[in-house]
């Protein structure tokens, strides 16, 4: 079988396209099937998907400023994020959290972690991941209308709140 | 460890043992992990990724399970070298794109591989033979936890592991299940299955991961939400899926037995025949071709070869693998004649 692009070699690599839920099965040689991959590589990706569904329905304005805000520590803007739809370092969570909440829930169904912690942790981190716990079962408990609990989960929300680390209430 | 030595060796997940292999041929988790404050690969600068190269490095040394273990630069590696190593499923093709302080390290058995700077700074692997995939959790957790005590891991007490990629974000891990259902797939049934695999928000992929087709009827099966459940509660979501899949596929076979049974037969040794006797072939055909073997072996219709000589071939037969037994480059059109001469050996009885 000979190359379906070039027509003069064989083709020896072989791989089907859907484009518009139409299948087409192409049968390449080496050479064509290189030049091919880098077509796909700059065609439609998880990035572009996930650009989309940031902030669909925010007013262009607000748009606008959102995408000149920066992080820091990697100097990522959120431009940057809709346009390659990474992240840029760990600090950028903190910096677009607001942002970023919304999109996760569409992603995950949730945008709050309850599965294992780092072995070694800071006292500062222990005390803030206790607090997100916490802070989670009673949102939770809430929302089962289970108030005896969460009245008894809230007590030991301020109890840690008071605890010397005072983190603050938006972390 | 030399990297030629891998060619006589099987790694475990190809074993062909553990719960279900008739079905289920390897179990996999993989954990994403970033170190704090430091740019993620794909905007750091070399000092960044070699800093993380550094760090892993020193800590590998001191952990049990990594004592065994290699580490390749990818700099020092030849394309042949990283083809074999994805052939192998022990990295990714994203890892070899680019070299700059990436690396791969995995142990003698093949059951841990870690890599260095790919999407996330470590993407961490465990693969065992079977369903399995608790196992596999087992030991990956405390990897996860020896190294969280040498590395100062990225985590967020809302949002969990941090990940270059928010679909990753919260456990980092992904499950995967890889399963051959030629029955299903024989049946016409594999799409209802495929589109219900959809609905649960599992991801179904081909032999070799994101955006390969499933050739030879190998799916790979994953969980795609890493945020709002604990681990062991992804893995049994997985699990229930996968068994339900596994008792799908066991039907569709003994349909297939007691009503074509001579069908079955026939295209079992049909395919059994032309791999035997064949003098030039390509990857994609042989694939096909054990698949019904390895179908074959499953169902008692071939009994002088054994499943794990089976999976080996699926493997052995990739185009980095056999220039890798010659020890020399080959055009595609002499792949295709050395193929078929390591088939009929292999297969010679």
């Amino acid at each position: 079988m000979l190359c379906d692009l070039c027509g003069k070699n064989p083709a020896t690599v072989h791989f089907t396209e859907i484009i518009d839920n139409q299948m087409q099965e192409l049968h390449l040689c080496e050479d064509c099937a290189k030049q091919k991959s880098v077509q796909m590589e700059q065609q439609f990706g998880l990035s572009d998907l996930l650009a989309g569904l940031v902030d669909i329905d925010k007013p262009t304005k607000e748009a606008e400023a959102l995408s000149q805000v920066k992080c820091e520590n990697c100097g990522l803007t959120y431009a940057d994020f809709k346009k390659i739809g990474r992240l840029g370092c760990s600090e950028c969570y903190a910096v677009f959290k607001k942002y970023l909440s919304p999109l996760l829930k569409k992603i995950h169904g949730a945008c709050h972690h309850v599965g294992k912690t780092p072995a070694k942790v800071t006292k500062v981190l222990k005390t803030k991941i206790d607090l997100s716990t916490l802070r989670y079962q009673l949102q939770k408990a809430i929302e089962d209308e289970a108030f005896e609990e969460a009245a008894k989960i809230r007590d030991q929300i301020k109890e840690l709140e008071k605890k010397g680390q005072k983190p603050s209430k938006k972390e | 460890m030399n990297l030629n030595d891998l060619i006589n060796h099987t790694s475990e997940w190809l074993k062909g043992t553990g719960p279900n292999s008739d079905i289920v041929i390897s179990s996999r988790i993989r954990l994403a992990r970033n170190l704090q404050k430091i740019p993620f690969p794909h905007c750091a600068n070399k000092k960044h990724t070699e800093k993380v190269l550094k760090n892993m490095e020193a800590a590998m040394s001191s952990i049990d399970y990594l004592k065994s273990a290699a580490l390749f630069k990818l700099a020092d590696l030849e394309s042949v070298d990283k083809q074999f190593l994805i052939e192998r499923h022990l990295m990714s093709l994203e890892l070899a794109q680019k070299a700059n302080s990436k690396a791969i390290i995995f142990d003698n058995e093949e059951i841990i591989a870690i890599m260095i700077n790919e999407e996330d700074h470590i993407r961490m692997q465990v693969m065992q033979s079977g369903f399995n995939l608790l196992e596999a959790w087992g030991i990956i957790s405390k990897i996860d936890d020896a190294l969280a005590k040498l590395l100062p891991f990225a985590f967020s007490a809302d949002l969990g592991y941090l990940t270059a990629c928010p679909t990753n974000v919260g456990t980092g891990m992904r499950g995967s299940v890889m399963l051959h259902l030629p029955a299903l797939v024989m049946s016409r049934q594999i799409n209802r299955v495929l589109a219900a695999i959809a609905k649960l928000s599992f991801n179904a992929r081909g032999l070799y991961g994101e955006g390969t087709q499933a050739t030879g009827n190998f799916f790979q099966i994953s969980n795609q939400l890493s945020l709002g459940r604990r681990e062991e509660e992804i893995i049994d979501n997985i699990n229930g899926l996968i068994r339900q899949i596994i008792d799908q596929e066991s039907q569709a076979r003994e349909v297939l037995i007691s009503r074509e049974k001579a069908f079955l037969e026939d295209r079992v040794n049909r395919s059994f025949g032309i791999l035997k006797s064949a003098y030039i072939i390509s990857s994609q055909e042989t694939t096909e071709l054990l698949s019904m073997v390895r179908l074959g072996c499953d169902l008692g219709m071939i009994k002088d070869i054994d499943r794990r000589a089976v999976n080996e071939l699926f493997i052995l037969i990739q185009p980095a693998h056999l220039q890798k037994i010659e020890n020399k480059k080959l055009s595609s059109q002499e792949r295709d004649l050395k193929r078929a001469e390591l088939i009929r050996d292999r297969l010679k009885i």
